[in-house]
């Protein structure tokens, strides 16, 4: 009864954005209001609509409806009732009902808005939006159904389908598949909705800038309208990365954090082209120019947005994430196929309406710069990109497959990322138009000296590594700038306002949290940049046998194995747990539990013990645990030097991104 | 002002260019089967290569003075499809060993012998392949089919 509802709900939403989008574009046509005003609110009914068909699957998963084909797939009479909600976005179906209901959400925030800047956008972004929802709910309906049941068919299979083949009798499994280990993680709870907002809410400026494109208005409406949707979807993007980071780092217990996985690239992608636009949206605002570039980045970053949903959910590649594999490929290409070729048609056609306002004239001015950056950031895509698909390719021509692994991303990419924290410190240093050497010189002298200073004392302290030299010369050089910017605004404010330094720091923020916002974010990335470079170049491992009582040394540290045990959890699966002590020149400093857990249906999770400091992590593991007895175990250890500086670094970029995407009181919130 | 801007870009598109193509030089991996090494013969010489095959066990032999270890690994088919059809991994693997008409490749490697090391376990050797045909790996990566089956295959990319 409610699989049929749930089903029901969902042909109904899909219906009412087709109707959506043919009403809008009647009503733009043929100046019909009335229209228009209907086509806004059957899209408006699309957001309640969906949360049934939602809540319907969430009733079902919770209360164990077997026979419901993705219940039985994601979740067990033994998994904890969180997990079985959170199996809403655990496996293909779900997530995809998932897409569009977030989707759905923002698209009716974005109607209730008020609309008397930008009549004329209204049913455009109507169109977009609703072409998009009626994509992913096709998707739902026709290929990837949630509430699909369990059928016998007279021959003893058992399918899934909605309604009953021929012959078929109603199946009702006792128990479901469960949902798989690796995922039953907290990091892996937030993260896949944490990107999927991300990569949703990019939709929203995406359907902005269309309009504005086919509305023929060259000004920067959109960019503005919709500037805070921008933020808060990088936002959710990058908290999506870091979680995923975060999640690899304790689960997969390979001592890493970023594996250069197609699949983990599919979510990095769309971010290293909302990054430049961000900046150089701000350009535009400012100063009239990069029209074009921003029309093109926005595109991108929308194609990207689909293209990485297509990469996670087709199963065109098998990695660590792509757990789910379907037939839905085809789809989605010819849906990117489509929204490339209309998108650059309609900017192509636009393109004379679209003149800079001014000349761009110098290289040494900060528009300038920033379109270096902005162009920097695409070259990084581009190489990251070209590591996905150009293996598919390869295969496709050659039938042999190549693999393009971390050395290969790390190699081609780190001379550009380089590069784009050196523009991270003397883009903000710049002026506007022009900047001649010498005052660029003035402005950089200063915090200059302590990055200066980075390499002799790092060398000193015993560090040879060139690329190392340069990377920390880096980091100092942009927390240089960006602590000497926050300086120069306070001792500003203080002379002028007569402020204490703590009012002026609050003011600042508030006068110019862009701005400011900005530079914490920055502050936030090169600390990250200390822990990415303490664990890539400075990581030292081990790997051996040990039986009870001996020891093993890795980076200062000695481990002592004490001892083993075996059980089985509540959950069916089976625990094999060591402990160890870490002692540091002799002094015992704690106790880790590496474990090894082995699922009912085979699948292994390695959690490793960590023991982490400011300076570095030692990360023990249990591995190849198979066939081995228990007076021999074997351990891996990994010495992952700084890495907690990486985890700093993102709250603190977390904490930044709030800040500056954060509503202020006065303004109209789009 | 435009020249400026359009060397600029094309400076930038070169290094790009640059970066891409001495990274795939130096560090893209090429996945063979060894079927496909045995085919290629000299051209795989020097190339980064990736392969994975069968460990018969009757080739293994370990010399823990000098740690070096050597064994001859049999052809099983690249992709995972291929496998499922013929009968999933442990099949595959005991079928590659039996048959003596495969092709196959012997594998050297220095190093401690791995734990899983043992016959139809199915190895990824990472290394180049020698002038003298045989496979000179930096690492080797072992997979025992039982309890392996649902293995990630993520994780093996990133060691």
């Amino acid at each position: 009864m409610l699989i049929d509802f749930g089903f029901g709900v969902l042909v109904l939403s899909f219906l009412l954005a087709l109707f959506a989008i043919g009403a809008a574009m009647y009503g733009a046509q043929r100046q019909r209001a009335a229209w228009v005003e209907s086509a806004r609110r059957a899209i408006l009914l699309t957001f309640p609509l969906l949360s049934l068909a939602v809540g319907a699957l969430i009733y079902l998963l919770v209360t164990g409806h077997y026979e419901v084909k993705y219940v039985y797939s994601v979740t067990s009479d033994a998994m904890p009732l969180y997990l079985k909600i959170t199996a809403l976005w655990g496996g293909q179906a779900g997530s995809l009902l998932f897409w569009s209901w977030l989707l759905s959400a923002f698209v009716s925030a974005v109607s209730l808005r008020d609309w008397k800047g930008e009549r004329e956008f209204l049913p455009w972004v109507i169109v977009v939006t609703a072409v998009t929802l009626a994509f992913f709910l096709s998707l739902s309906i026709f290929f990837e159904n949630p509430f699909e049941r369990w059928w016998l068919l007279p021959n003893g299979d058992a399918v899934g389908a909605m309604f009953r083949p021929a012959g078929g009798a109603a199946a009702f499994p006792p128990d479901g598949r469960g949902l798989n280990p690796l995922l039953r993680h907290p990091g892996m709870i937030l993260h896949p909705p944490m990107l999927y907002l991300g990569f949703v809410a990019f939709v929203i400026p995406y359907a902005f800038a269309m309009a504005a494109l086919i509305t023929g208005r060259s000004d920067d409406r959109w960019i503005r309208v919709t500037r805070r949707w921008t933020l808060t979807a990088w936002l959710f993007l990058s908290l999506g990365l870091v979680l995923g980071m975060r999640w690899a780092y304790d689960v997969l217990g390979w001592g890493g954090y970023w594996g250069w996985d197609p699949v983990e690239n599919a979510a990095l992608m769309p971010w290293l082209i909302g990054t430049p636009f961000l900046h150089t949206a701000i350009i535009q605002e400012k100063r009239g120019i990069f029209k074009h570039f921003n029309m093109a980045l926005i595109i991108l970053t929308y194609v990207m947005v689909i293209v990485g949903t297509f990469l996670t959910r087709s199963g065109v590649l098998s990695s660590v994430h792509a757990f789910a594999q379907s037939a839905i490929g085809p789809m989605f290409f010819g849906f990117i196929a489509l929204t490339v070729i209309v998108s650059f048609a309609l900017l192509i056609r636009r393109w004379p309406l679209l003149r800079d306002e001014i000349v761009l004239e110098r290289l040494l001015s900060r528009e300038a710069l920033f379109l270096l950056a902005a162009v920097v950031f695409l070259s990084v895509f581009f190489i990251v990109a070209y590591g996905v698909f150009s293996p598919l390719v390869y295969e496709i021509v050659t039938n042999e497959k190549i693999t393009f692994g971390p050395p290969w991303y790390e190699r081609a990419t780190a001379p550009l990322l380089g590069l784009l924290m050196l523009l991270m410190g003397v883009a903000p240093l710049s002026a506007w138009s022009y900047t001649d050497a010498r005052s660029l010189g003035r402005a950089l002298w200063k915090p200059a000296i302590p990055a200066l200073l980075t390499p002799p004392v790092l060398a000193l302290l015993g560090i040879r590594n060139l690329i190392a030299l340069i990377g920390f010369t880096l980091v100092v050089f942009v927390l240089a700038v960006s602590l000497y910017e926050y300086g120069r605004g306070v001792r500003a404010r203080m002379k002028a306002n007569r402020e204490t330094p703590f009012q002026a720091l609050g003011r600042l923020f508030a006068r110019n949290r862009r701005r400011y916002g900005g530079y914490l974010i920055h502050i936030a990335m090169v600390v990250m940049a200390i822990g990415i470079l303490g664990i890539e170049l400075f990581q030292t491992e081990t790997q051996r046998s040990l039986s009870i009582g001996e020891e093993i040394q890795l980076g200062g540290y000695t481990l002592r194995y004490d001892s083993l045990a075996q059980f089985p959890h509540t959950d069916g699966r089976r625990v094999t747990r060591a402990e160890l002590s870490v002692f540091k020149d002799g002094v015992f400093l704690a106790r880790l539990a590496p474990r090894y857990d082995l699922y009912p249906d085979g699948q292994p999770m390695t959690i490793p013990g960590v023991y982490s400091t400011l300076a570095d992590d030692l990360y023990v593991v249990l591995v190849n645990w198979e066939n081995v007895s228990t007076a021999q175990t074997p351990f891996k250890v990994y010495h992952n030097p700084l890495v907690n500086w990486l985890w700093i670094g993102s709250l603190l970029f977390i904490g930044g991104m709030i800040l500056t995407a954060w509503p202020p009181k006065e303004s109209q919130t789009p | 002002m435009r020249p400026k801007f359009l060397v600029g870009g094309l400076i930038i598109l070169a290094a790009v260019i640059y970066l891409i193509v001495s990274a795939t030089q130096s560090n893209a991996e090429y996945f063979l089967t060894v079927r496909q090494v045995r085919e290629q013969g000299e051209q795989a010489v020097g190339r980064n290569l990736r392969v994975s095959g069968a460990v018969i066990g009757d080739t293994i032999q370990y010399d823990a003075e000098t740690l070096s270890l050597r064994f001859d690994i049999a052809d099983i088919p690249g992709d995972n499809a291929a496998i499922e059809a013929q009968g999933g991994l442990a099949e595959v693997l005991h079928q590659a060993v039996l048959d003596p008409t495969r092709p196959r490749l012997t594998v050297v490697y220095v190093g401690p012998r791995p734990d899983l090391l043992q016959n139809e376990a199915q190895a990824i050797v990472t290394g180049r392949l020698g002038e003298d045909g045989i496979f000179y790996a930096d690492e080797v990566l072992l997979k025992c089919p039982t309890r392996y089956e649902e293995s990630l295959p993520g994780q093996a990319g990133n060691e």
